[in-house]
C-alpha cells in the first residue's frame, strides 16, 4: 500500500453509479487496458463540463474526491479496474459496499472514505496530497482533513488484496 | 441481546453460536452462482491463485445470463472461456450449470430460485448485485465481485461485515393496480439509494407473509437499490410449497449439508428427524429474528394506501405516483429481467394487455427470464397475449436490463421498464430515459402511448 497520493483531483458528487463510472456496453471485456479509456465516459458533460479523460484517453488526476454513495449499483469489478488503469485513489463520504469491497479485495485502487463531505472544499483540477502513513488524512488547499482508519479490512489492503492475503493465510 | 434472521445464519456458516453488527467474519460459502460477465476474472484466480483446485463442498451454480446468446465477439469470447471452466470442472466438483446448449436456462436470479437452489439458511455469494434476491428463500445472500467470486472458488469461505438490519413491516392489503414493485418504489423513494448501505432489509408482517415467492423475489432483488447488503424474509409455508413444487422431499433433503441438518437438531433439540416435515418445523423455528433482535431501523408501510408508482431517472429513489407524471411519450415498454420478468409479472402485464394494441409508436418487449416461464407462456396461451397486442419476443437475457442488447435506446428516447435500475445511459444512449414501474403499468403504459399508472 502506498503511504502517499500527490495529484489533481477530480470532483463528483452523490450516488455516483457503476454503469456511470464503466458503462455496460464495455463489460464484454475484463482487460483493464480496454477497460481504462471508458472510466466514467457517462458522467452528464452538463454536470461536468470538464471531462475525466482527455481526448487522446490520457488523466490528469491522481485521485476522484466524491460525496456519498460512490459507486452504487452493480458488483461489476470492472468499475475500480478502470478507475486505477487512471488513478490511485477515491476519496468519498460513503461508499458503496459492493464497490468498496471489491477495491478492498482487488488490491488496485485505494477508497478512503472522509468524515465530512469535502467536495465544498476541493475543484476539479486542485492540487491534493494524500497521507496514510501516520493517522490518515487528505490535504487539500492548505487544509487538512482526516480520513477514516481502515479497520479489520487494513491487512487485506496491506496484503495488496484479497487474493495475496489468502494466498500468504494458506501459505501458497 | 437476540439475533436477526441474518446474525443466526452468519453465526453459523462462521462456527458461532452469535455475531455482532459491525464485527468482521470469515463465514462458509454454502453456494456461488457465477455468469458470463463476472467471472472471466475468477476462473484466471482460481487457475492461477489456487492451483485450479474448487473448495471443497462448496457449490457452484454457472448461469450465462447477461449477453446470451452471445450478443458479439467479445462476449462470445467471454462464453467460451466459461464453457471451458464448466468442462474442465463438471463432474469433478459440486457443479450445477444451466448452459445455453441444450436450452435449459435463463436469467440467474430466477434460475437458482427455480431449480429449487435456495435453501434456507445457507450462505449464498453471486458476481452480481442482485444475487440479494435469494433472501427471498431465506438464505442469507449479496453479490459479490471478480475477486471475490475467485476467492469464493480456491477456499469456499469469505470474510463479511455482520451488516445491522433494516426491518420492514407492512400492514395492508394492496390495492389490484398495485404490485411488489410499488411497495419497493414506494420504500426506496422514502429512504434513498443509499438508505438501507450496508444493510440487510429484512421485510416481514402479515402483508409480505401472504406474499407469493415472486413477489417476494421483487423486495429482495431490489434491496440493493437501497445500498442494502441482503435482502431477507423470513422462510413460511410458502417458502416450503415453492421448493416442493420443484423437489422431491429426498431431493430436497439432500440440499442440507450434514452440518446443517445437526446445526437444526441442535436448535430444535430433536435427536432425529422424521421425514421432511419435522426437519422444516425446525427450520422455521430456527430462522426468525428474536423478538428482542436490535434493528438499526424500523419502518411500517401500510400497502392499502399505495398507488401505481415509477421511478424517474436517472435514480430508483427519484419516485412519484404514476398519476403525478404529466404527459410523458414513450419509444419503448420493456417486462423483463430479474425482477421484471418472473411469471407472476407476465400474468399481471398480460391481464392489462389482453384485448388490447399498443400505442402507435411504441416498442413493446417481452424478455421472459428464463426458458420454462417461456414455455409456460405459450403453454398457456399468454404468448398469443402478448403477440396479438404488438409485443416482440426475445429469448430469455439480461438483455436490454443493463444496456447490453435486444432493445437499446437511442438518444432522447424514453423506456418504460419492469426492470430493476434507471441510471444515467442504463438501457442504452447516455442521453436516453428511463422510468422503472410494475410489469402492470409497463402494459397500461404502452396501450395509452405514454406514461400512464395501471387502474384499478
Amino acid at each position: 500500500m502506498k503511504d502517499k497520493i500527490q495529484g489533481k483531483a477530480y470532483v463528483v458528487g452523490n450516488d455516483i453509479d457503476t454503469d456511470v463510472i464503466i458503462p455496460a456496453r464495455y463489460l464484454n471485456t475484463m482487460d483493464p487496458a480496454e477497460l481504462g479509456p471508458h472510466a466514467m465516459e457517462d458522467l452528464d458533460p452538463k454536470q461536468y463540463p470538464v471531462p475525466f479523460l482527455n481526448e487522446d484517453g490520457s488523466c490528469d488526476y491522481k485521485v476522484i474526491v466524491a460525496g456519498k454513495n460512490f459507486g452504487c449499483g452493480s458488483s461489476r469489478e470492472h468499475a475500480p479496474m478502470a478507475l486505477a488503469e487512471n488513478i490511485e485513489a477515491v476519496v468519498a463520504e460513503s461508499f458503496a459496499r459492493i464497490y468498496f469491497r471489491n477495491s478492498v479485495n482487488g488490491g488496485i485502487i485505494l477508497p478512503l472514505e472522509s468524515t465530512a463531505d469535502l467536495t465544498d472544499f476541493v475543484e476539479t483540477g486542485d492540487q491534493v496530497e494524500i497521507d496514510l502513513s501516520g493517522s490518515p488524512h487528505i490535504e487539500i488547499n492548505g487544509r487538512l482533513f482526516d480520513i477514516k482508519e481502515f479497520g479489520p479490512v487494513k491487512k487485506i489492503i496491506e496484503a495488496g488484496g484479497l487474493t495475496a492475503y489468502n494466498k500468504k493465510r494458506l501459505g501458497l | 441481546m437476540g439475533q436477526t434472521i441474518t446474525q443466526k445464519i452468519l453465526a453459523r456458516a462462521s462456527g458461532r453460536d452469535s455475531v455482532e453488527p459491525g464485527e468482521v467474519i470469515e463465514a462458509k460459502i454454502d453456494v456461488l452462482m457465477m455468469h458470463d460477465v463476472t467471472s472471466d476474472m475468477a476462473i484466471d484466480i482460481l487457475r492461477n491463485d489456487f492451483n485450479n483446485k474448487i473448495a471443497d463442498k462448496l457449490k457452484i451454480v454457472v448461469v450465462p445470463d447477461h449477453y446470451v446468446p452471445n450478443k458479439d465477439i467479445k462476449s462470445a469470447a467471454l462464453y467460451k472461456k466459461l464453457k471451458q471452466f464448466v468442462e474442465e470442472h463438471e463432474g469433478k466438483s459440486n457443479m450445477v450449470t444451466y448452459m445455453v446448449e441444450g436450452g435449459d436456462y435463463g436469467v440467474c436470479h430466477e434460475m437458482l430460485p427455480e431449480k429449487g437452489h435456495i435453501i434456507p439458511g445457507q450462505v449464498i455469494t453471486g458476481g452480481d448485485s442482485h444475487t440479494c434476491e435469494y433472501g427471498s428463500g431465506a438464505a442469507f445472500s449479496t453479490g459479490v465481485g471478480s475477486t471475490e467470486a475467485g476467492n469464493v472458488l480456491g477456499m469456499g469461505e469469505l470474510w463479511f461485515r455482520v451488516p445491522e438490519t433494516f426491518k420492514i413491516e407492512v400492514t395492508g392489503e394492496m390495492p389490484s393496480n398495485v404490485m411488489d414493485k410499488d411497495l419497493f418504489l414506494s420504500v426506496v423513494g422514502d429512504i434513498g439509494v443509499d438508505g438501507a448501505l450496508y444493510q440487510a432489509m429484512e421485510w416481514c408482517g402479515p402483508t409480505i407473509r401472504k406474499f407469493s415467492m415472486d413477489q417476494r423475489k421483487t423486495l429482495a432483488n431490489m434491496a440493493i437499490e437501497a445500498g442494502g447488503k441482503s435482502g431477507i424474509i423470513e422462510p413460511d409455508e410458502i417458502t416450503k410449497k415453492y421448493l416442493l413444487e420443484r423437489l422431491f422431499e429426498g431431493e430436497l433433503i439432500s440440499r442440507f449439508s450434514d452440518e446443517e441438518i445437526d446445526y437444526y437438531k441442535q436448535q430444535s433439540g430433536i435427536r432425529d428427524f422424521y421425514g421432511f416435515d419435522s426437519l422444516w418445523n425446525a427450520i422455521e423455528n430456527t430462522l426468525k429474528s428474536d423478538p428482542d433482535a436490535e434493528y438499526s431501523a424500523v419502518k411500517k408501510v401500510d400497502a392499502s394506501g399505495l398507488e401505481p408508482l415509477v421511478a424517474k431517472p436517472y435514480l430508483p429513489a427519484n419516485v412519484a405516483p404514476a398519476s403525478e407524471l404529466g404527459d410523458i411519450k414513450i419509444d419503448q415498454a420493456y417486462i423483463g429481467g430479474c425482477t421484471g420478468g418472473k411469471w407472476e409479472d407476465f400474468v399481471a402485464a398480460a391481464e392489462v394487455l389482453k384485448g388490447n394494441r399498443i400505442a402507435k409508436g411504441v416498442r413493446l418487449l417481452i424478455v421472459p427470464s428464463t426458458a420454462d416461464i417461456q414455455r409456460r407462456l405459450v403453454k398457456e396461451g399468454l404468448y398469443n397475449t402478448f403477440m396479438d397486442a404488438g409485443g416482440i419476443f426475445s429469448a430469455p437475457t439480461c438483455g436490454a436490463c443493463l444496456g447490453g442488447y435486444m432493445g437499446i435506446l437511442a438518444a432522447g428516447e424514453v423506456a418504460i421498464s419492469s426492470t430493476n435500475r434507471n441510471f444515467r445511459g442504463r438501457m442504452g444512449d447516455p442521453e436516453s430515459f428511463v422510468y422503472l414501474s410494475s410489469p402492470k403499468t409497463v402494459a397500461a403504459s404502452a396501450i395509452a402511448g405514454c406514461i400512464k399508472g395501471a387502474e384499478k
